[in-house]
């Protein structure tokens, strides 16, 4: 111990205190706490950048799903779309057809109809005329039968021979 | 900055050749009277030769040759406190052949141990009575000065406090042009952080870890630095001195004191979860413990790092002891491969310094989650 003692310098003692303390004072403004902040600012950073890194996957993620939704959204309406557009359009064409058929229908009698009127108009004036050209036939041979009094006569007889026989 | 640390680092792996070389250069100036040694008194310079290099001196000595008995380096600064404040260069010792007068005192340098001694006017040490309370014993003290020099070791750990500031200020600096490190920031960024992931956060907490960074960073890189230069075949033994290790254990301690919350005391002074007769056999127990821990933090780095100079030291005086050529190559690779332990060593007591604060740290931040 007495050796351990007398090793012991009390002016090394001294100047290792004040020039270690004043080393620990330097250090500490000059370089411990730039270096320190400049490390913790860059880690804070790192993780910071990181941090939203994995955000933006998710966030690309999410934008990702919603895209494939519209786009299947988009798909499901087309086809919607074009479901309705061939419906409409054979629905469209039906009716069409619909109507076509029932104006051809009524074309048709409405055609019949007058045919028909024009035939029965048509019959009568011949009726009419018929009559008319026999009435002058008749007249005409009457007037034949009647031009003298034996043909008169004749006739008379003839007539009277008809109604006798019946 | 880091094109010094790559010459440090340079520097302290090839130590040991440079070491060879300058002693080599010794004893080819000193051969005549070095060859008459007998076994017994080479021993003995050896033994002075470890000794020596493991000591703190007043002057910066680099080479000394012997059979001259010349020194090369550079004088360092002596102040002495005695009756008012007395300041010359250690040249005016000449390595403890001179008296020096300051201000009407006479001072005197002993070569072997390293200490300054009051004497008188001829070089004669003053003593002083002394009187053992218990025995009544007299007995005679050297008179020595508040000795308050700029030694060798102040001085390095001057060098060194002050390449460290700008070496970490020239990293913070870094980080203003961008938030990824450059330069040197590239190699101590991960040490910063392994220090504060792996030793700060795991002991202290994440919570409270912050405010007690800077104690933990400053003295991992300075117990580290000093080490590495004493890794430098200058001789420098900083963080083998019982001075500088009791230092930084009394701010361990002091922070570690001043900053415990009510949890640390009551862990001292009535230990929850045991029985009560527990608790009062724990109290002096813990007491000690608390002095205990600074201590042994002290005691494990000086230590480790004087023995390891030591060991080297010893080593390198074999590779002169011995003749035979074999021995020699022998001993220069085991010296190589001891370096080589010693850079490790280095590290090491610099990390078990850092985690066992933190350790104490821990204790005295922790808040009640028992």
């Amino acid at each position: 111990m007495d050796k351990l003692l007398g090793e012991f310098s009390i002016g090394l003692f001294f100047w290792q205190t004040v020039l270690f303390l004043a080393l620990l004072f330097l250090l500490r403004k000059f370089a411990w706490k730039p270096i320190l902040d400049a490390v913790n600012e860059r880690e804070d950073k790192i993780s910071g950048s990181l941090e939203e890194a994995e955000k933006m996957k998710v966030e690309m993620a999410a934008l990702k799903a919603s895209n494939e939704d519209l786009l299947k959204e988009a798909r499901a309406e087309r086809d919607l779309m074009i479901k309705d557009a061939k419906e409409t359009a054979s629905k469209m064409i039906e009716e069409a057809k619909e109507k076509a058929k029932v104006e051809g229908s009524k074309l048709l009698s409405s055609a019949k109809e007058s045919i028909n009127a024009e035939k029965a108009a048509a019959i009568t004036e011949l009726k009419t005329q018929v009559a008319a050209f026999s009435i002058e036939i008749a007249e005409q041979i009457v007037r034949a039968e009647l031009s003298s009094a034996d043909k008169q006569k004749a006739m008379a007889d003839k007539m009277a021979e008809d109604i006798n026989m019946n | 900055m880091h094109r010094l640390l790559r010459i440090l680092f340079v520097l302290a792996v090839t130590s040991p050749l440079i070491v060879n070389a300058n002693t080599h250069a010794d004893e080819g100036h000193g051969g005549g009277p070095e060859t008459e040694l007998t076994p017994e008194k080479q021993r003995e310079k050896n033994n002075e030769f470890v000794k020596h290099h493991t000591k703190d001196s007043h002057d910066f000595g680099v080479l000394v040759d012997e059979s001259e008995d010349k020194h090369y380096g550079f004088p360092l600064p002596v102040i002495l406190y005695d009756n008012g404040i007395h300041f010359f260069w250690s040249s005016a010792f000449e390595h403890g052949h001179k008296v020096v007068e300051s201000n009407g005192l006479y001072y005197k340098l002993d070569a072997h141990d390293g200490k300054i001694y009051k004497t008188d006017e001829h070089g004669h040490v003053l003593k002083k009575v002394v009187i053992d309370e218990d025995t009544k014993e007299e007995s005679l003290e050297e008179l020595m000065p508040l000795d308050l020099s700029i030694t060798k070791n102040v001085f390095i750990i001057f060098l060194m406090s002050i390449l460290m500031f700008f070496l970490f200020r020239g990293i913070a600096k870094s980080y203003r042009t961008g938030l990824a490190p450059t330069g040197a920031a590239k190699f101590f960024e991960p040490i910063i952080l392994f220090i504060r992931d792996d030793i700060a956060i795991p002991n202290i907490g994440e919570k409270q870890h912050k405010k007690y960074m800077v104690y933990l960073l400053t003295v991992f890189f300075f117990i580290w630095f000093l080490n590495l230069a004493g890794m430098t075949p200058l001789g420098i033994n900083v963080t083998g001195n019982l001075a500088v290790t009791a230092a930084l254990a009394l701010c361990t301690f002091v922070i570690t004191t001043f900053t415990a919350k009510k949890d640390y005391w009551m862990h001292i002074v009535w230990m929850p979860g045991v029985p009560v007769p527990m608790k009062i056999m724990l109290f002096p127990i813990e007491v000690i413990g608390m002095f205990v821990k600074p201590f042994a933090l002290m005691i494990r780095l000086y230590a480790n790092m004087l023995a390891g100079h030591i060991v080297l030291g010893a080593l390198i005086a074999a590779v002169f002891f011995f003749d035979a050529f074999l021995a020699k190559g022998a001993f220069i690779g085991l010296t190589f491969f001891m370096n080589i332990i010693e850079l490790l060593v280095a590290l090491l007591q610099a990390y078990i310094f850092t985690m066992l604060t933190a350790l104490y740290f821990g204790a005295a931040a922790a808040e009640g989650h028992h």
